[in-house]
């Protein structure tokens, strides 16, 4: 039982890093703590997807459909409490759970749905899934808003830290914790026995069913667990910006969540960690950067709207085409690119095939196959 | 009841660009086993040539075949350029590579020409004309169904009437053996996104007059729907692309119509959903495609 001797070392292991990045915040200024926080919103998103794409071959295009329901779920929970007088960490805690569990359901759905289909099918459902998100705000109005969206009440830091800390530091803790605990609830499903037959269901799901593995279900259950994921992403989002509209969940965020897990490295979480990274920071780097060269205002506003997305895309390609382990898989060198992307690379015979450990220490289990021919 | 049958013709004016664009999605998936989700972006850049060439020469039609002969070339560049590069035998590689090829060529677009919606003007009247006092359709809709049907024959005849079109589709279906026969696969796959290129282009082109005009987004909603219909009349069949598109064409604007144009998304999504649900392939689908 290796998910038994595992599991103590990753809980160790998320508590070290989240204990790690709270304390980063006290080096950071409140821009850089704000744009942290975005990350860690992000990556709850990102690892999710990642755990997804990379190990069962599922492609969702709508995953930000479903952090906005994690921000609906959470805003509307929120504003519900704060009429009924009950203020600071249960709001927030219930809020959360709203939010995660209204992903959740919406998962769920998208799941049941996906388990009948194949790659392109599913990436079509969810594509118009995301495209339908703002009509389902402006047909229910009087709950979500419209275009407007759902602000919340102001959440300051709490009275005995507020001498110590400033607001942003503040939201980057809440956001940090709650990433480190869906990271290290995310890393367990990955390492453990459900993660093994998700992997198996992805490289050969004839061979799995014919192993007595449900398909159907662990594809639901895939769905399912990145949806909470994507669900706490999207309530951490709203409790950092204090509010949630559909203008900030569009088609472009969802295709930066895909360019974020597969730019990061297929199926690893540290992957989507750089891949959440590099899709807050680029857009400011580019920002930064075009701001320096002194260009006319018009072409400026638009270089910048448009050139971290040109970046993204182009990234995109030549990642898919000619570094299908990503960044991650750089980091590594050659031992991550077989499992990375689910046979894009197509490891050499010669090489022992082995499923790419999320964290430091080696799986001992040993997968059915990576040989993945559709 | 006017309103109806008004609502119905020019549903069936937007059924059929949403059938030739399924159409397109068909083609790409026939030959290459791929969803092309970049086939929006690349229509849209044949729209902006089309849009430049109008403006110089001061004719649409001149347009029209800049729009078609730039369809070509990028579908071309695509293939040659990008697409060969995806590695063979995993079907999300294309898809993610496609994906980021929309966000490259929209970003592009944005950058060259801004974001603000450029007004394309119609080669005919858009007001519909009136038959026994009912309003019935739009010169324009009348020039995109005859465009239409004369597109989707002439595909139909290369396909099934000429050498080409026999190679075309034996190379779709069996590369291996096409191969050894003395077809050039790559050449004809090259082909095949050419010509689903181009198709798509035209769509996309004759569909722009009637929404907000040209923008580096024109396409994305015509993309979504076209998608839907092609998978609703099962990615493999070009007549299930054609009725699919005129079903959705319809639908489409009966819930504009009734409903109000926000409803048009979450009714293609229950459409998708519910064919999807009963049919995973798709309505025309012939038999299982694939076992996993």
């Amino acid at each position: 039982m290796t998910s038994l001797t595992g599991t103590p070392r990753v809980i160790a292991g998320g508590v070290a890093l989240t204990v790690l990045a709270i304390a980063c915040t006290f080096l950071l200024d409140p821009y850089r703590n704000y744009q942290l926080a975005l990350v860690a919103a992000y990556l709850c998103a990102t690892a999710g997807l990642t755990l997804l794409i990379g190990l069962t071959g599922q492609l969702s295009l709508g995953h930000a459909a479903l952090m906005a329901a994690g921000g609906y779920g959470y805003a509307l929970t929120a504003n519900a409490l704060t009429d009924a007088g009950v203020e600071g960490l249960p709001r927030f805690i219930l809020g959360l759970i709203a939010g995660v569990v209204a992903a959740g359901v919406i998962g769920l759905l998208l799941g049941l749905a996906a388990a009948r289909l194949h790659g392109p099918y599913l990436a079509g459902v969810t594509l118009a899934l995301v495209i339908a998100l703002p009509a389902f705000t402006s047909v229910f109005v009087g709950v979500f808003r419209g275009d407007q969206g759902v602000q919340i009440a102001y959440d300051g830091v709490p009275e005995a830290l507020s001498a110590l800390i400033a607001v942003e530091q503040w939201q980057a803790w809440v956001a940090i914790l709650v990433a480190g605990i869906t990271l290290t609830l995310l890393t367990l499903v990955r390492n453990g026995k459900a993660g093994l037959r998700m992997r198996a269901v992805r490289d050969d799901e004839v061979a799995a069913r014919l192993s007595g593995i449900p398909a159907g279900r662990v594809k639901v259950h895939a769905f399912l667990v990145s949806a909470l994921g994507a669900g706490a992403g999207g309530a951490v989002l709203c409790f950092v910006t204090q509010s949630v509209s559909p203008g900030a969940y569009t088609l472009a965020f969802s295709l930066l969540l895909v360019v974020a897990v597969v730019v990061g490295g297929l199926g690893s979480i540290l992957g989507a960690a750089i891949g959440s990274a590099l899709i807050v920071l680029l857009p400011w780097l580019v920002q930064t950067g075009t701001g320096a060269l002194s260009l006319p205002g018009e072409l400026q506003q638009r270089l910048s709207g448009n050139l971290p997305v040109l970046v993204f895309g182009a990234l995109l390609i030549v990642v898919t085409a000619v570094w299908p382990g990503g960044i991650r898989g750089a980091l590594r060198g050659r031992k991550a690119s077989g499992t990375a992307a689910s046979g894009t690379t197509g490891h050499s015979p010669s090489e022992p095939i082995s499923t790419e450990p999320l964290t430091t220490e080696p799986l001992t289990i040993q997968p059915v196959s990576t040989e993945s021919e559709r | 009841m006017d309103q109806l049958i008004f609502l119905l013709a020019t549903g069936l004016a937007r059924g059929a660009i949403f059938a030739l664009f399924a159409l397109s999605l068909v083609l790409i998936w026939r030959a290459a086993r791929i969803v092309n989700f970049a086939q929006g972006a690349m229509a849209l850049v044949a729209t902006y040539v089309a849009f430049a060439v109008t403006g110089l020469t001061g004719s649409y039609f001149a347009g029209l075949g800049a729009a078609i002969l730039a369809g070509l070339l990028v579908g071309f560049a695509v293939e040659r350029g990008v697409m060969r590069f995806a590695p063979a035998g995993q079907p999300l590689a294309g898809v993610i590579i496609a994906i980021g090829l929309v966000m490259v060529l929209q970003s592009a677009l944005g950058i060259l020409f801004g974001q603000q919606y450029r007004p394309m003007d119609a080669p005919f009247d858009e007001s519909p004309i009136l038959i026994g006092g009912v309003a019935i359709l739009s010169p324009y809709d009348l020039f995109v169904l005859i465009v239409a049907v004369v597109v989707m024959s002439l595909l139909g005849l290369l396909f099934t009437r000429t050498s080409l079109g026999l190679q075309l589709r034996a190379s779709a279906f069996a590369p291996e053996v096409s191969r050894l026969l003395g077809v050039r696969v790559s050449r004809m796959l090259t082909l095949g996104w050419m010509l689903s290129s181009a198709v798509s282009a035209l769509a996309a082109l004759l569909l722009v007059p009637t929404e907000l005009g040209l923008n580096p987004h024109s396409t994305d909603m015509l993309f979504v729907y076209a998608f839907t219909v092609a998978v609703v009349g099962g990615l493999d069949s070009p007549v299930g692309a054609l009725l699919g598109g005129l079903a959705v064409g319809i639908l489409i604007t009966l819930v504009t119509g009734f409903l109000g144009s926000t409803v048009a998304p979450i009714a293609v999504l229950a459409l998708l959903v519910c064919v999807l649900l009963v049919r995973p392939g798709g309505v025309f689908s012939t038999g299982k495609v694939r076992v996993a």
